[in-house]
Formats: C-alpha cells, structure tokens, sequence
C-alpha cells in the first residue's frame, strides 16, 4: 500500500469523526431532522474495508451510512446537504441520513428496514452473475440483521446460487440496546455462515490496517472463488444508537474502555510507528476541518428542493393521472 | 462574545425536554463536551453536554422547568463578560414561535367573510344531477315530486318536466336580446345547455317522428282590437289583456267543437282530452317554455290574461311550477310581437296540433268592392296526419275565424 | 385473429420479451423444470435454459429482493410469486422497497421489475390462499399495479409491463386462466395505467377490472334482455388510476356500480366512487354502489366461498337498485 492511501485513509476517518460530530450539533439545533445513527467508534470498518475494492465493486449497506458515503468517496457537502434535507444533497433531500446513495460511485445506499437490503445485495450480484462479469457485491449490515429472515434467506440463496457477495457484518455489540447475546441464540455471528457451509471470518474492527487487509484477502477470494463469504467486525460505537438514547443499556465504564480503544488514535499510532510525522497528520486534520466547516456553510446555503420535486421521480415513467 | 447553549433536540419527535439538574452554575469554566445539565424529555433522562468551551456566564432556566427545543438554556463566554440581548427561556417571549395550527389553507374562506347560505331548497330530495338541470332550467325544485327511492327529484323527473314543457316554434328561437357581438371572422363554440338540449331532442323527435301538414287562414282582426283597446281603457295596468289571450280564448272555445284536434296520439289510438288545456310557448333564458292555461274555455279573457301573465313572470324568474308547464293538450305559438307575417310551428307531442300565430298588420282589404284599410291576422295550424286531416283542420281555421271575428263572442 | 386463452396470452407475453431482450429473465419457486404452478411457463426451461428461468427457494424475500438487486443493475427480471398471497411475507419488497427507491434516492434508482402473482377465490384453497387483496397493494405511490381482464390485455399489458422503467404488480386471476378471447397476432402493447371501455351502453355504467370485468359483461348481457344498456368500463390499471373513460361514461349515464373481487371496506370500489364524488358530483343522479366481496376470511366450503364471493346476480341486483 502506498503511503498516499494510507494518509488519505486518515484523512476519511478524520473526516467521518468531524462530520458527524457537526451532524450531532445541527441535530441537537433542530436542523437536521428525522433519524440519524452515528457511525463514531466504527470508523474503521467502512474505512478499511471500502478502500479494499475496486470501483467496480458494489457496496450496499444499512442506515448506519454516512461513513460508507464519505470511503465511497461521496463528497462531504453533498452529504451535509442530505443531513439538512437539501436539494444539493446526494439524495436531492429526498433520502435523509439513513438514505444516502450515489450510484455513479457504486455506493447503493443506505437502507432504512433492517436487514432488507440484503435479499437486494444478492440481487446486484446476481445482476453481475447474468451479465458475465466478476465484481463483487459489498454487503455491510449490524449484528441485528443477522436475526431477522432476510439475512437467512439472503445467505442461502448466495450461497445456493454462487453469488459474488462479501457479507460484512458489523458486530457493534448492539443491537438498538439488545446485548448481542441477549438477541441471538449464536452470539458469534461468524459462525451463522456454517449453516450454509460459507466461508467466514471475525476481524478486529477497531483497526483499520487489520480491517483492510482481511478485506482484501477477502474480496479477492469472492471474486476467484465465486461464492460469498462472511466478515464479522469486532467494533462499538461511541454514541448512541441514534440521537436520543439514554444509554440504560451500557455502562459509562464499558464505554470508556472502548472509547480509549479509538480507531483514529490506534491508526495514528500506527502510522507515526510507520514514520509519517506528527506535522502530516495534524495537517490532514486541519484540512479535514476546513472540508468540514464548507460542507456545513455549503449546506447550509443551499436551497431547499422547490415545491417541483414533491412529485418528481415518482416514476421513471411520465404518469398522466394519478 | 457569548454564546447561548440551546435545549438540545434529542429524537425525532422531540418537542421539549425539562431541565431536570443543572451540573455548573454560573462562573464556573466548562469544556466542550463536559456535562452541563440533566434533561428528561418523554422518554429518557439524558446529560446535556456542552457544544462550547468557557465560562458559564448564566443558566436560563429553573431546575424543573420544561423549555421547548432550541431555546436557550445556558450562556457560555468569556469571565467578565455580561450577557444582554438573551432572553431568558422562562420568558415567553424567548419561547420559537410555535407551528401555528391556525394557519389557513389554501381556498378557505377569508376572516370577516360571509359563509355563504344554503341554497334555497336545501331540504329537497334531489340527485346532484337533477339539482344541476333544475337550476339550469330555472326549476324550482320545491315545486317537483321526485320518482326516485324516498321521493328523491332525479334527472327523469326534471326531464320530463321540460319535455312536457317545451314547445315549438319552428323558426328561430323567439329569445330576446341580441347575441353579444362577435368579433368578425371569429368562430364561438358554444356548448348546449341542458335546456337547449331537451328541446333539441324533443322537437326532432316530434319533427321526424310526425307526418305534420299545415292549413293557413286569414282572420280579419279589426272588431278583435277594437274591443281589446276598450276592454284595456277600463282595467288597471297590469290587467290589459293582449291579442294573444283573445286567441287563446278564442281557440279554446273552438276546440270544444273540434274534440279531435284537442287530442293526443297514442300510437294504437287517439285519446280526446275532456278539458281543454292550452299551451303557450314562452321565450326564456336560453330556450322556451311552454306554459299551460287550463280550462281555458271556461275562463274569462281577464283570468286569461292574469293565469298566462303570472306563469310567464314565474317561467322567465326561473320560479316555474310543474303544473305551470304540464298537461297542455293544444299549444299556441303567437311571434306575432315580432311583425311575422307567418310561420308554421312544430307539434309538441304528444298533442295533435298547434296553432302559429303571425302579426296583426294594417293592409289594403277589398271589402264588398272597395279597397280600405283593414287588420288581418294570419295564423297556421299544424296537424298530425295521423290523428286528422286537412278538412278537418281547415273546417277548424274557420270555426275559428267566427270568435277572433266576431269577438264578443268570446265574453258571451 | 386467433382465439387464445389467457393462459397462452400470458405465456406469449413472456416468451415474446425474452426472445426479445436478453436482459429478461424469470425467477421464482417452480418456474423453470416444473413449468410453472400455473403452467404459465412450461417450456421455458427446456428453450431459454437455467439462468434465464431461474427456479428460488421458497422464500419470497430472496425472490422479490434477488428481483430488485438484479433490476437496479439494469437487468429486467420477471419475479413470480407462486400466488399473491405469499407476497404478504415479503410485504416490504412489494410496498416499501421497489416503489420507494427511485423517489427516496433522488431519482438514481431504477427498479425495472415485474413481479408476477395469481390471485383471487373461488378455488375453495380456504382463507390464506383466496385472497383478491389488490387494493393493498395499489395504496402505494411509485408501484404500477396492473390486473387485465381478456387475454388480448393481459397480452398487451405484460408486454408493456417488462419493459417499464418503473417496478409494476401484474396481478392474475386463478379463475380466469382458461378465458379465452381473440389476441392480435404478433406486437401487441397496451399501455400501462389506461382504463377502457369494454362494452357501451347509456343507461349505467359498470366500473371493474380483472374477474369482475367478467362478472359484468355476463350482467350486461342479462340486463340487455331486459332493455338497460349497461356501459362497462375495465380500470385495467389500479395504479396509477386513469379516470378519463369512467367519468366520461358516467357523464353519458349518471348512475354507476363499482364490481370487484376484494372487499368492500377501503377497496377499490372506495376509490372509484370517491373520485366520482369528486370529480363528477353535479352528474350524479342516484348513489354509486359496490359489489364486492362479504367480509369474512373466505371459506372452504363451495356454497359459502360462493356465498362470499361478488356474483353476477348481485351486479343486477345493483344496478337495478341504482336505476330505481
């Protein structure tokens, strides 16, 4: 890897972690409506596992997804703007946080319905599988997908159709405020891949080097292999499920130990052992800052979507009456 | 410069929260992100931490106070400093405007504007239908007995009314009032109105469906006026009789003789009405309709007068009754007021015959030799082939020449 | 022109468009070496192969998400549930997935898929097998629900349906695969959310689609014995709803019936006669009035399910209450 990718590695995360912060505060402010789930203390995940592909490969996730927006390479105003419900959004305004999707970077989405999205992950590899070609499809999802139906009929029919999928679960410990082992009969979900004699693997989440090199390893054997397999991330997050929770379900302490565990500290250690100096790092941060301050000046100065939208992509397809 | 923490928006749904405990109080230093109060909103106690670092210069709110999203709650800035242009969230005046619910939607009624009463007639039983034509006809619904279940008027019943009621000339309409002008080489598509449709239907039904013939007859109308001009010295203004009512008296008396042309053609048969009911079209708003006189052999030129002039006043003010316009079984189209000369006019079934009648106009007449002015009425009866025959009907003009002739008559 | 049942309409249709498009394909459980429950694709296997007529687990969620996930690659696949019943179990990807991507994302999506099901009573499968439930599924902005009511529509409208950019229902009737009606020969399109009218007449005017169209057209030819010329008017399409033909009609008769297999409460009837009420409310001349289905779970036994069932006897019943 290329020292570039590892700082512009940093960079992203640095740049999830000021995003959603400001995100918290324009939400607190009553600018951002609606749900909203911070992705801060998983960082690592989307980061390392999302610059493991190719732009040709899909990536699909759940409504946890301003992260995976930000690694896909959606720019950072552009999803202010969606936070703020703006027509300059990435969404057109019409999405939201838990609905941001550029399809011209091969992000998918985020997906609102737990573990809905992922019968349709199973789809865009099918539609890969029809055409011929051997991308792979990028699935993430939370530990609390993996108890729902969609997930077990999802993996089956991976699994009995030869599909191209790379099922990357993000074990966050959670499930809203359900303990993993309070909710799931299994409680390391890795192992729910055995049911359908798929390959799996546990990851540690909270390092970004470690994410991204399991992620390689493991699209590549998608790719060659053609079968799906399952990625189990080891990680926390920091804040609540979404704006809002009280918290009963966790102690201060837990938190704490995990918050002392940051995925951005880990990797600037990392990558100060690895010779990048202090003085690159912080710059990175200050740029970061700045992106993130114009995003929201961006944001904020942009038009909310004319009254012209309300009835605007409906369908594809002109319809006369109603 | 100070800053305000605001009452922070913690869920989607949420609207306020109470200010449970405050952590600081005023002097002490804060970091961001260090805890700056307890709040409960409806569903959970959460710690408000602060979004600035400095001095806690003052809290807004009591402990317990409940304070709406985004108002103040605390002021952050340098020591020393002294607040002034915040409010304080106790006050109402800090509280953000509320989403008025009273906000008018589109199309609603103006404040101070009058709701507009129910129609006249509100309780009538009527399909939205039947409402629709009633109104376009100028029917009072009132006065109409609906068929349909519980007595409701539907569109059969006002249609009937207007079939009934609808007469027949066969030249152009007789609606006064000139067309508004067009501007030259236009064209205007005008749409018909429900009126003008019922009459359409009906009269080509009567036109096609009809053998009509047509018998004319000169009437010498001079000792008729002379007595109409005395008859209207000794009655009140709105009593004066007109040619018209002399003719339908006139026609009524006749018809008595002529049981056959005060008939109605029932396909089979020919059913002869014991009462003699004259029907007299009447040019309204769009069309015309025909008013009955009913008995009217028996009534006098003033009653005459007084029943057709009431009913056309109720027909052109749109107050017309049903038994205004039903049951005519013989109908007189009189354009006389327009200097025609003559015209024929179509039956209005399912009637054998109608009278058209023309102007009343000076002319040279030889009389006994000798030419002098004289008044001459011409009038034309058409005839269902079907129910009579020229003779007949020409035997009928005569009969008829003896009362328009011999006025006197007709108050005998 | 050839006389073909709905079944071979259907089939044609299908046929037609894979020949046609590469990009079509068929899944769902026991389409491909079985022929199809309905035998609506018998055959396909055999010439189009594995990949193109893809047999699924039981399991609608993978089926209807599988079908969207292929459609926003730009494929145009037809998934069939077995019936519309089983559409209840993967409820979120017949409502709250496809008609919602293209809106929700800003216009980026496109969901290019038709989702195939056989429904409607009087097959005594009990409760949970008989349902007309179209008006559920009509309720959403974004879907195209489609139900034909002769083979020459059903033709037409699947043909248009696949090659919809926007996701469309094609709802069968169970009862009416054996219909036959003359079908043009070779290209025949009708297009998506266009209500026709199937029979004219002055005097009311029956609303319907799918069985009921059936239903009505046998009532029209009983109340034409009796003098009432009955206009019918077949919606074809639930979503979206074109009323030009209905208020047209009804503008000629003021008086109209609403026939449709589901129930009564908050269906399709509901619809039809609200709009009437507000589109055309000065041409009514006596209350609109549904016949539907009675409101009860349909039951097995054959004089009850035909019992609960809308029948033509009801439609004249009905129209003779609205012409009193």
């Amino acid at each position: 890897m290329k020292k570039e990718q590892y700082l512009s590695m940093y960079h992203e995360m640095v740049q999830i972690r000021l995003l959603e912060e400001r995100g918290a505060e324009l939400y607190q402010a009553g600018k951002i409506g609606g749900f909203m789930h911070l992705y801060i203390g998983q960082e690592a995940v989307s980061t390392g596992l999302i610059h493991a592909r190719e732009p040709r490969d899909r990536v699909i996730t759940a409504y946890r997804d301003h992260g995976v927006a930000i690694n896909c390479g959606i720019p950072a105003s552009a999803v202010m703007a969606e936070l703020l419900g703006k027509v300059t959004g990435v969404s057109r305004g019409k999405g939201g946080s838990m609905h941001m999707a550029d399809v011209s970077r091969n992000m998918w989405g985020g997906h609102a319905i737990v573990g809905g999205h992922l019968p349709i992950a199973a789809g865009l590899a099918l539609g890969d599988q029809y055409a011929g070609n051997d991308n792979v499809t990028i699935c993430m999802f939370g530990d609390g997908a993996t108890n729902i139906g969609y997930f077990h009929e999802a993996l089956n029919l991976a699994m009995t159709w030869n599909l191209r999928v790379l099922w990357v679960c993000e074990n966050n410990q959670y499930g809203m405020g359900t303990a993993v082992e309070r909710a799931s009969a299994v409680s390391e979900i890795e192992r729910k891949a055995d049911g359908y004699g798929m390959t799996h693997e546990r990851v540690d989440g909270m390092d970004v080097l470690a994410v991204h090199a399991a992620s390689i390893k493991a699209i590549e054997r998608v790719r060659t292999q053609g079968k799906p397999h399952l990625m189990e991330m080891m990680t926390y997050r920091f804040r609540g499920h979404s704006m809002g929770d009280p918290e009963r379900y966790r102690s201060q302490a837990e938190v704490k130990k995990w918050q002392d565990n940051d995925p951005i500290g880990i990797y600037r250690a990392a990558l100060l052992k690895k010779k990048v100096s202090a003085a690159e790092l912080d710059e990175l941060e200050a740029r970061a800052a700045t992106e993130i301050r114009e995003a929201v000046e961006f944001a904020e100065a942009s038009p909310e979507p004319g009254m012209d939208e309300l009835f605007r992509d409906v369908y594809v397809e002109d319809q006369a009456s109603g | 410069m100070a800053e305000t923490i605001n009452m922070p928006k913690l869920g989607f749904d949420m609207a306020e929260g109470t200010l449970v405990r405050w952590l600081r109080k005023p002097g002490d230093t804060i970091q961001k992100g260090e805890v700056l109060a307890e709040i409960e909103t409806d569903k959970a106690t959460v710690e408000v931490e602060s979004t600035l670092a400095g001095t806690v210069l003052s809290l807004l709110a009591d402990e317990g106070a409940v304070v709406p999203v985004n108002t103040p709650i605390a002021v952050i800035g340098q020591a020393g400093e002294t607040p002034e242009s915040i409010q304080p969230a106790a006050l109402p005046a800090a509280k953000p405007k509320e989403v008025s619910p009273a906000k008018a939607p589109v199309g609603s009624p103006l404040p101070g504007r009058e709701v507009p009463a129910p129609p006249e007639g509100g309780k009538v039983k009527a399909s939205p239908l039947a409402r629709k034509i009633a109104q376009g006809a100028a029917l009072d619904l009132a006065q109409i007995r609906g068929s349909g279940p519980g007595g409701r008027i539907v569109r059969r019943d006002i249609e009937a009314l207007l079939q009934r009621g609808t007469g027949s000339q066969e030249t152009a309409s007789p609606v006064s009032g000139a067309a508004a002008p067009v501007a030259a080489g236009s064209d205007e598509i005008i749409p018909l109105s429900r009126l003008r449709q019922a009459i359409g239907r009906r009269m080509t039904e009567a036109k096609t469906g009809i053998p009509h013939f047509y018998v004319t007859h000169e009437y010498r109308l001079d000792a008729l006026l002379d007595m109409r001009a005395q008859f209207n010295k000794i009655v009140p203004e709105d009593e004066k009789i007109s040619v018209n009512d002399f003719i339908v008296k006139a026609a009524a008396l006749t018809l008595r003789q002529f049981p056959n042309l005060n008939a109605s053609f029932q396909g089979e048969s020919v059913l002869r009405h014991g009462q003699v009911q004259i029907g007299v079209a009447v040019a309204v708003e769009g069309g015309l309709l025909t008013v009955v006189c009913r008995d009217a052999d028996r009534k006098s030129l003033r009653q005459i007068a007084a029943d057709l002039k009431a009913m056309a006043n109720r027909a052109r003010a749109g107050k017309v009754r049903p038994e205004d316009i039903e049951g005519s079984t013989f109908s007189i189209s009189n354009l006389g007021m327009f200097e025609v000369e003559n015209f024929a006019a179509i039956i209005n079934p399912p009637e054998a015959a109608i009278l058209a009648v023309g102007s009343a106009r000076e002319t040279a007449v030889v009389e006994a030799g000798s030419l002098k002015p004289g008044w001459r009425m011409k009038a034309t009866i058409s005839v269902d082939h079907r129910v009579s025959d020229g003779a007949e009907a020409a035997r009928f003009m005569q009969a008829l020449a003896l009362y328009l002739e011999e006025p006197l008559r007709l108050v005998l | 022109m050839a006389k073909i049942t709905m079944r071979e309409a259907i089939s044609q249709a299908l046929w037609e468009e894979m020949e046609r498009d590469p990009d079509v394909f068929i899944l769902g459980e026991e389409v491909g070496v079985w022929g199809g429950t309905y035998a609506v694709t018998k055959g396909f296997f055999d010439h189009f192969g594995a990949e193109r007529v893809r047999d699924t687990p039981i399991a609608e969620n993978a089926i209807l998400g599988a079908g969207i996930g292929a459609a926003l690659t730009g494929k145009r696949p037809v998934a069939e549930l077995m019936t519309i019943n089983f559409a209840f179990s993967a409820m979120d990807y017949v409502v709250n997935q496809a008609p919602k991507l293209h809106y929700m994302f800003g216009g980026q999506f496109r969901v290019p898929l038709v989702i195939r099901a056989v429904g409607g009573g009087g097959r005594q499968l009990g409760a949970t097998h008989s349902q007309t439930p179209d008006a559920v599924f009509a309720h959403f902005p974004g879907l195209t629900v489609v139900s034909p009511g002769t083979p020459a529509d059903a033709k037409g409208l699947l043909k248009s349906a696949i090659r919809s950019d926007d996701p469309v229902l094609f709802l069968e009737h169970a009862t009416m695969y054996q219909v036959r009606g003359e079908v043009p020969e070779g290209e025949i399109l009708v297009p998506l959310g266009q209500s026709k009218v199937q029979r004219e007449g002055r005097d009311v005017t029956l609303i319907t689609y799918a069985k009921g169209l059936e239903l009505s057209l046998k009532a029209a030819e009983e109340l034409a014995k009796e003098g009432v010329e009955v206009e019918v008017v077949d919606l074809r399409t639930l979503r979206p709803l074109d009323m030009g033909p209905v208020l047209e009609s009804f503008k000629k008769t003021n008086r109209g019936v609403v026939v449709e297999e589901g129930w009564r409460s908050y269906g399709v009837g509901a619809e039809i006669t609200a709009r009437i009420y507000e589109q055309a409310f000065d041409q009514l001349d006596a209350p609109i009035l549904r016949v539907a289905q009675k409101e009860v779970p349909l039951p097995y036994n054959r004089t009850l399910e035909q019992a609960a069932l809308p029948q033509v006897a009801d439609i004249l019943a009905a129209v003779k209450e609205v012409l009193r």
